[in-house]
């Protein structure tokens, strides 16, 4: 086990590194100039940029670039620009002009929010998905059965965002049956007013991807009950429901964690839609306010600590995984 | 022996019993002093589809007494494990229509909801199935599997389940039960994984076991000891034992009565002894030719021609009838007309066959060639 979580977490670093000399590679090899960027282009004087240049090290080459980009995620660096200097502590994925600090804590500002949207949801769409699908299952064929299939496929022909728009103006603005969404911090606002902020895109979020989970806990529900195992317990006079949310739930349940796991890492790198359309400041309005100002420290910032998310994830799916399954041994 | 002519095959139906009422009280070479435990009478399953109902099992009657064991036999698809599944009420009640009597202690099943059959269902009878590896549930501890078999017909903690569980374990031969206990069936070989099954179909003392195919997935020394096994619990408690095989040996070796069945009807039942050694059904014949011999230096193996009849669209008349070599020896063609009942159509033997021919042991000695007889 041990052995194991050492072994795929270097892996992991490794392909953190990666990403990170991608990501850099993009935006500063390829051919943008961060520094006209920042400068913006109609009003830029030749010393405002020259400055700039200097104070980004842009100016370098680009390997040095590279060596002080990654040492500064190690120790931090400063940043001096038109004769300030910024101080970015480690880990310091970068500076931002645009908003003025240090790209991680404008992340740390932004993760929470969308955390809190994406954890709510899953919540909902994990359990009102699994139970669905494995109501279906267990009466597969009747009409029930039938109806929530096909609900489950109108909704997911459906892109999300329209779904979220229409919910956002019918159900908010035109008739407020649901909240109005938005970000109130717990600290000035206090919780319920906090919770209530969140209701909307939680339900909109939960609902909509608990239709995906529907049909994947349904098939893989309809495949264990299939099993000769299903048939043992059965077979020893457990009741009907047992069989079915113990035995067959068990089985069912592990190959829907997998895919849920991925899904919640690819929805905390950022739900844009859902952060867009309901006005909350997360990780995805971020990476969206950043390509508009061509913040590209800021992109860069995003990027790896998605990658990181992601990585870490899968990591942890691995591991719950073999929880799950004890024929899977991490070794 | 001499080849009967076959007119004298031509009698008018003997006057057995009705198949449906036919009983093994009437044979001489055992004598029963208990009633029997399961009587099954003209058990009929079908399954409705959109081609027409297949008709798995059409009227199947048998009985069996506590401490007995009776062999089902026949190829895949003649309703063996259909009719005993019925017994346990596994089948889905909503894509299944099964008429007919099963009487198991003196209690009518056929009838009763899938919920009411939970009672009966792992406690007064239980079943054991053909593969260990797939029947075992993969994510729950063996003892856990166990214990909830046990818990399941007895109002009991989960700590007394266990300790029930262990002794089980115990009892099956499982060495070391006590750290198996808390190990995953993945943890435990094939030969195991059978003990195991057959520690929680018997944590409740059944009155009957009915065992599909236990030994078809394993080796042929495990299933020896597999079957020395079920004979040892058997008389321990005593229980009836239905064991469901296409495995003659194994019939050989552990059955005191043999049902052949062929296209969901039994072609022919009777005592051990004189279904293997003196068939009295040219399907049970073929069955028996079939098996490759060691000693004779047979080199090609005996099939017997062709398929079984499709459950949905069966052959008037008898269902082995296209299969069968002998057709031609019953006059009138009745054999593709008139279905024949279950009776003895053998002077000295206690065998029921379905079957026109009259003496048919003598019909196929003396029509298989000379060495083989």
């Amino acid at each position: 086990m041990l052995t194991y979580l050492m072994r795929r977490i270097a892996s992991a670093i490794s392909v953190v590194i990666v990403t990170i000399i991608a990501a850099f590679a993009l935006f500063f090899v390829a051919p943008t100039d961060p520094a006209a960027a920042i400068c913006g282009e109609s009003r830029c004087s030749q010393a405002r940029y020259n400055d700039i240049k200097a104070s980004l090290h842009l100016d370098r080459p680009v390997t040095t670039q590279f060596v002080e980009y990654a040492v500064g995620i190690v120790v931090g660096r400063d940043f001096t620009s038109g004769g300030v200097t910024q101080h970015c502590p480690a880990p310091c994925l970068g500076y931002s002009f645009k908003t003025d600090q240090p790209v991680l804590q404008e992340i740390e500002n932004r993760l929470p929010v969308t955390a809190t949207v994406v954890l709510g949801a899953s919540v909902i769409f994990f359990t009102f998905g699994v139970l669905m699908g494995s109501m279906a299952a267990r009466r597969r064929g009747t009409s029930g059965d039938r109806m929530l299939v096909g609900a489950t496929l109108v909704m997911s022909s459906i892109p999300y965002y329209v779904v979220a728009l229409l919910v956002a103006l019918y159900l908010t603005i035109f008739y407020q049956v649901l909240p109005r969404a938005g970000y109130f911090p717990i600290s000035d606002y206090g919780p319920l007013k906090w919770a209530t902020g969140f209701i909307t895109p939680w339900l909109v979020l939960g609902i909509y991807n608990s239709t995906a989970y529907a049909r994947y806990s349904r098939g893989s529900m309809v495949e264990a009950l299939g099993e000769d195992y299903v048939r043992t317990a059965r077979s020893k006079g457990i009741s009907e429901r047992r069989v079915v949310y113990l035995h067959g739930l068990r089985a069912s349940i592990t190959p829907v964690v997998t895919i849920f796991g991925l899904d919640l890492a690819g929805l905390l790198v950022g739900s844009v839609f859902t952060e867009s359309i309901f006005d909350l400041p997360g990780m995805g309005k971020l990476l969206l306010e950043s390509f508009r100002n061509s913040d590209l420290p800021m992109i860069m910032g995003t990027v790896i600590v998605g990658a990181v998310l992601l990585v870490f994830m899968n990591l942890l799916v691995d591991i719950v995984y073999s929880f799950l399954d004890p024929r899977v041994r991490l070794a | 022996m001499t080849q009967m002519p076959a007119s004298s095959v031509d009698v008018p139906r003997a006057a057995s019993a009705h198949p449906e009422t036919v009983t093994r009280a009437g044979r001489s070479k055992d004598a029963f002093s208990e009633a029997p435990y399961l009587v099954v009478k003209d058990l009929k399953v079908e399954f409705p589809t959109v081609d027409g109902p297949v008709r798995a099992v059409q009227g199947l009657s048998y009985d069996l007494q506590l401490g007995r064991t009776l062999a089902i036999v026949g190829e895949s698809g003649s309703g063996k494990s259909v009719s005993s599944m019925a017994i346990m009420g596994l089948h889905d009640m909503r894509r299944t229509k099964i008429s007919g009597s099963i009487s198991l202690g003196g209690d009518e099943l056929v009838g009763l909801s899938s919920d009411q059959m939970r009672k009966y269902r792992g406690s007064v009878s239980s079943m054991i199935f053909q593969d260990p590896q797939s029947s075992l549930h993969p994510y729950f501890k063996i003892g856990f599997q166990i214990a909830e078999a046990y818990r399941a017909h007895h109002n009991s903690s989960m700590k007394v389940a266990k300790a029930r569980a262990l002794e089980m374990l115990d009892l099956v031969g499982i060495p070391n039960a006590k750290r198996r206990i808390n190990q995953f069936p993945y943890e435990f070989s094939g030969g195991m994984r059978q003990r195991a099954m057959i520690a929680m179909a018997l944590v409740n003392n059944p009155k009957l076991l009915i065992a599909d195919e236990p030994t078809t997935a394993l080796d042929v020394t495990v299933q020896a000891q597999i079957l020395d096994l079920l004979g040892e619990l058997q008389k321990e408690f005593g229980s009836a034992i239905i064991l469901i095989t296409h495995d003659l040996g194994v019939v050989a070796e552990v059955a005191d009565d043999v049902l052949v069945m062929y296209a969901g009807r039994a072609v022919e039942y009777g005592a051990c002894h004189d279904v293997l050694a003196r068939p009295t059904h040219p399907y049970t014949w073929g069955l028996l030719e079939s098996i490759p011999s060691v000693s004779t230096g047979q080199e090609a193996l005996r099939p017997i021609k062709g398929n079984p009849p499709s459950l949905v669209n069966l052959p008037p008349g008898c269902s082995f009838s296209p299969r069968c070599p002998y057709v031609t020896r019953v006059a009138d063609d009745r054999c593709r007309t008139v279905l024949p009942e279950l009776r003895h159509n053998q002077p000295d033997s206690t065998d029921l066959s379905r079957c026109h021919l009259d003496d048919p042991l003598g019909i196929f000695t003396a029509e298989v060639e000379p060495g083989l007889a």
